[in-house]
């Protein structure tokens, strides 16, 4: 029999502590789309996206009333399209995955992506070229690019490049606070199998289909840390630990379910600690529940390498399959506490910088000052880069440079994205630094068999 | 299937017997109850078992939902599997 007190926990998480299914995300490959040829090509492409996601949203919508767990989003990931663009035009796929998107009822379409982490072929320059004007033109599509990995190096040509790409997205995109950027993330060691957005692709290694699927939870691991206020580290990282169990195991079940339902294959499960810009789902705010004050002063690092390793250990044995990105997320514009920590001065770039040496992802949804040049972009890029490479780890850079605005102000994007107040870069110029070009070799350790 | 209702609300007479009458009337079978007062709350989880059609399902969790809303409580039907996963290794 059920325990009484299970299900009052269990619906306590959901309804107060705000626990949900973040996304349920359909890798999908576009491959098979090939053989229609360039002029085809975005059609295939919509109708491949059409026909495999036409049941996506109902499914996910029946999981969520059957079990009573909200699922927030319905995602598709596609293979990075600059892999099928061979005398295609960038743009036109671009509007019609925009369009398959909005037909079958989805949140975002991620994929827009070129893998060039070691160099650019013409097709992915041609691509990362096209972001600024694709990203415009369409609502729902989102676009990544790896400029670097532990075994290739940092592609430093491509940094520079992206550069000019995230400030010339600002700049088509001012009217809307600079929104094209923060459907654009720059990657290190980027993942194929990563159902959240902006950065998810279905990569080349992934097969025709994948149900992923990511969890969230940061109201439900701060609300346990309450109960342990004052206790040692120990004591901690076994709560954060036994909660973590908890929603992959959900996790899990909703993903074999959707992935029985829909008839496709389980792909992993990504037990990431997502926050969204409501009161009470902040990741932040579980920093700050560990004894710090303000998320951002001296000790968040180590806080959060706690998080994020209980995170996983916690979170591993409950699901067959973990993958994705999985760790603690720490995007400014979308977590209440980074929002304020922000504000008040507390949490700096550079702070972030080393949160992002022990967390899964990177400087995440982060304005600038508007004036901030290409080649400081770039070179926020290239150092977050190293830190992935170095480290063996996943990192990225989104940041939106605030046209027109400097620090004290802030970009309103609404919705899940939340809001980021622009926060100061360094002044300085690393201009003769980024022109330089080429490659930074990949660092010894890569020479691993 | 089996499905996991919780009912939860300030206690009153007849709670009881307006859920399991109206599952009764859907031919839904009790398997076992679990009630108490806690905080001066009425407290209860019912664990049923219903034909594994889902509209079925469906349709039992709308009409637990108008009783909700016309005797004032919050009421939830779920299938059970998500308890078991969570609270089971």
């Amino acid at each position: 029999m059920l325990n009484l007190s299970d299900v009052l926990q269990t619906n306590k998480m959901i309804s107060e502590q705000k626990l949900d299914i973040r996304t349920i995300t359909l890798g999908l490959s576009l491959l098979p789309c090939l053989s229609a040829g360039p002029a085809s090509l975005p059609q295939a492409v919509y109708d491949r996206i059409c026909k495999k996601a036409e049941n996506l949203v109902r499914v996910g919508e029946e999981i969520e009333a059957d079990y009573g767990i909200p699922i927030v989003n319905k995602r598709i990931s596609v293979t990075p399209v600059s892999l099928i663009l061979e005398g295609a035009d960038p743009v036109a796929i671009a509007k019609a995955m925009d369009r398959a998107a909005k037909a079958v009822g989805v949140n975002f379409i991620g994929g827009y992506s070129a893998l060039v982490h070691k160099r650019m072929g013409l097709c992915d320059e041609k691509l990362i070229r096209s972001i600024p004007e694709a990203l415009c033109e369409t609502e729902l599509v989102c676009s990544s690019v790896n400029v670097g990995s532990t075994r290739a190096g940092i592609n430093m040509d491509a940094v520079a490049l992206m550069g000019k790409v995230i400030r010339e997205a600002a700049l088509r995109s001012r009217d809307s606070d600079g929104l094209a950027c923060a459907k654009l993330v720059v990657f290190c060691n980027a993942v194929e199998d990563n159902p959240f957005m902006a950065g998810a692709f279905h990569g080349v290694g992934e097969g025709d289909e994948a149900i992923n699927v990511g969890v969230s939870g940061p109201g439900v691991v701060a609300q346990a840390l309450k109960a342990v206020r004052g206790q040692p580290f120990d004591v901690v990282a076994e709560e954060i630990k036994r909660t973590a169990f908890k929603i992959t195991r959900m996790g899990q079940l909703v993903a074999r379910e959707a992935s029985r339902r829909l008839d496709l294959p389980f792909g992993i499960v990504d037990l990431s600690l997502a926050p969204t810009p409501a009161m009470g789902d902040s990741v932040a705010h579980i920093l700050e529940e560990m004894g710090l004050e303000r998320c951002g002063i001296h000790g968040t690092t180590a806080a959060l390498a706690l998080l994020n390793d209980a995170v996983k250990k916690g979170g591993v044995m409950a699901s067959s399959h973990v993958g994705g990105l999985s760790g603690a997320f720490i995007p400014v514009s979308e977590d209440i506490g980074m929002i304020e920590a922000a504000r008040c001065g507390a949490l700096t770039l550079d702070k972030l910088e080393a949160m992002t040496c022990v967390c899964s992802v990177g400087l995440d949804m982060i304005a600038v000052p508007g004036d901030t040049d290409e080649s400081t972009l770039s070179a926020i890029i290239a150092d977050e880069a190293a830190i992935g490479m170095v480290n063996n780890k996943t990192t990225a850079v989104r940041v939106i440079p605030a046209v027109g605005k400097g620090v004290g102000e802030e970009l309103v994007f609404g919705g899940l994205l939340g809001q980021a107040p622009v926060m100061p870069v360094h002044k300085g110029s690393a201009k003769d630094f980024i022109a330089r070009g080429g490659r930074i070799p990949a660092p010894i350790h890569s020479l691993k068999n | 299937m089996k499905a996991v209702i919780t009912v939860l609300g300030k206690d009153r007479t007849g709670i009881i017997a307006h859920v399991s009458s109206l599952l009764y009337e859907e031919n839904v079978n009790i398997l076992d109850i679990s009630q108490t007062i806690m905080g001066g709350m009425f407290t209860m989880i019912m664990l049923v078992e219903l034909s594994d059609q889902g509209s079925h399902f469906a349709q039992v969790r709308e009409r637990l939902m108008a009783l909700a809303e016309s005797m004032h409580m919050e009421i939830r039907m779920q299938h059970s599997d998500i308890f078991d996963a969570m609270h089971r290794v």
